[in-house]
C-alpha cells in the first residue's frame, strides 16, 4: 500500500526495536545458556517483530510484545528438532564451563549454572520478573499463562534456586562446589550498599 | 505482620526460627540481586554490528522488493 517510502510509523516502530536489542539479547541468553545460539534466536526475534510490526499497535508495551515473540520462537525451535535441543544444551554447558574470564565475579558463574538446572518455564518466569521488570500479568500474557501459574513457577524456581546454590548442585567440572551462596551474598551486599 | 512483629520484638535475639526466616529472605534478596546484574551485563554490552545489519537488510528488501 505505501508506495517505497517508510511511513513516519516504520521508523518509530524501528527506533524502538533497535532500543530493545539490548534487552532481547540478555533474556535470549537466559534462555539458551549460549551466547552464539541466543544472539541467532534474538535475531530471529527482531526479524520476526520487525515483519510483524503492522499487527503491532504503536503505544502499547513493545517490549513484552517482542519477548513474547522471542520466547515463542524459542519453544517453537525447540519442538521442532528436540536433539538440537540437547546439542544447545551441552554447548550451553561447555560454553559456561568456559566461561574463564578472571573479572567476571565467582557468584554470577555459579548463578548461571545454577539457573540451567532450572525447568525452561519456570527460568523464564523467574528471569521475566525477577530482572526484566515485568509485572506478574505482564509475564503471564507474555507466556501464555494464567497470572497463578507465573506465581507458583516464580516461587518454585526461587526456592529451586536458592536450594541449588546451597547445595552446589550443579556440574562445577571438577572443582569443588565452593561457597556459592556465601559469594553472592557478599557481592550482594557490595552492590546494593549498606543495608 | 506488625503484630508479629512486635511479638518477636521482646524474644531474645537468638530465637532460632526468626533468625532462618530473616537468613532465608536475606537470601532470597542477594539472588535477587544477582539476577539482575547478570541480567542487566548482557544488556549494557554493545550491540553486536550484524544485528543492525540485519535489520536494515530487510528493511531494504521491502523497498526494493515491492
Amino acid at each position: 500500500m505505501s508506495s517505497g517510502a517508510a511511513s513516519t510509523d516504520d521508523v518509530a516502530f524501528r527506533q524502538e526495536l533497535v532500543g530493545l536489542i539490548p534487552h532481547l539479547r540478555a533474556f535470549a541468553r537466559t534462555l539458551c545458556g549460549d551466547a552464539t545460539a541466543a544472539d541467532d534466536l534474538a535475531q530471529d526475534a527482531m526479524l520476526k517483530a520487525w515483519d510483524a510490526r503492522a499487527s503491532y499497535q504503536m503505544g502499547t508495551n513493545m517490549k513484552a510484545w517482542t519477548f513474547m515473540i522471542l520466547r515463542n520462537q524459542f519453544y517453537s525451535e525447540k519442538r521442532r528438532s528436540w536433539r538440537q535441543s540437547q546439542l544447545d544444551q551441552e554447548a550451553a554447558e561447555r560454553t559456561l564451563v568456559a566461561v574463564d574470564d578472571p573479572e567476571a565475579p565467582v557468584a554470577l558463574d555459579e548463578l548461571r549454572m545454577a539457573l540451567l538446572t532450572l525447568p525452561d518455564e519456570q527460568r523464564e518466569a523467574l528471569i521475566l520478573v525477577g530482572a526484566g521488570g515485568f509485572a506478574y500479568e505482564e509475564a503471564a500474557e507474555i507466556c501464555g499463562c494464567a497470572v497463578g501459574t507465573v506465581k507458583s513457577r516464580v516461587s518454585r524456581a526461587r526456592r529451586a534456586l536458592h536450594a541449588a546454590l546451597e547445595a552446589g548442585a550443579y556440574d562445577r567440572d571438577g572443582s569443588p562446589a565452593g561457597d556459592a551462596m556465601g559469594s553472592i551474598l557478599a557481592d550482594a551486599d557490595r552492590l546494593s550498599g549498606a543495608r | 505482620m506488625i503484630e508479629q512483629k512486635d511479638a518477636s520484638r521482646g524474644r531474645p535475639p537468638d530465637s532460632q526460627e526468626d533468625y532462618a526466616l530473616d537468613e532465608a529472605r536475606l537470601r532470597q534478596q542477594a539472588i535477587g540481586v544477582k539476577l539482575r546484574q547478570m541480567f542487566d551485563q548482557v544488556v549494557s554490552e554493545p550491540v553486536p554490528d550484524d544485528f543492525l545489519d540485519i535489520l536494515r537488510r530487510a528493511d531494504e528488501r521491502k523497498k526494493g522488493g515491492s
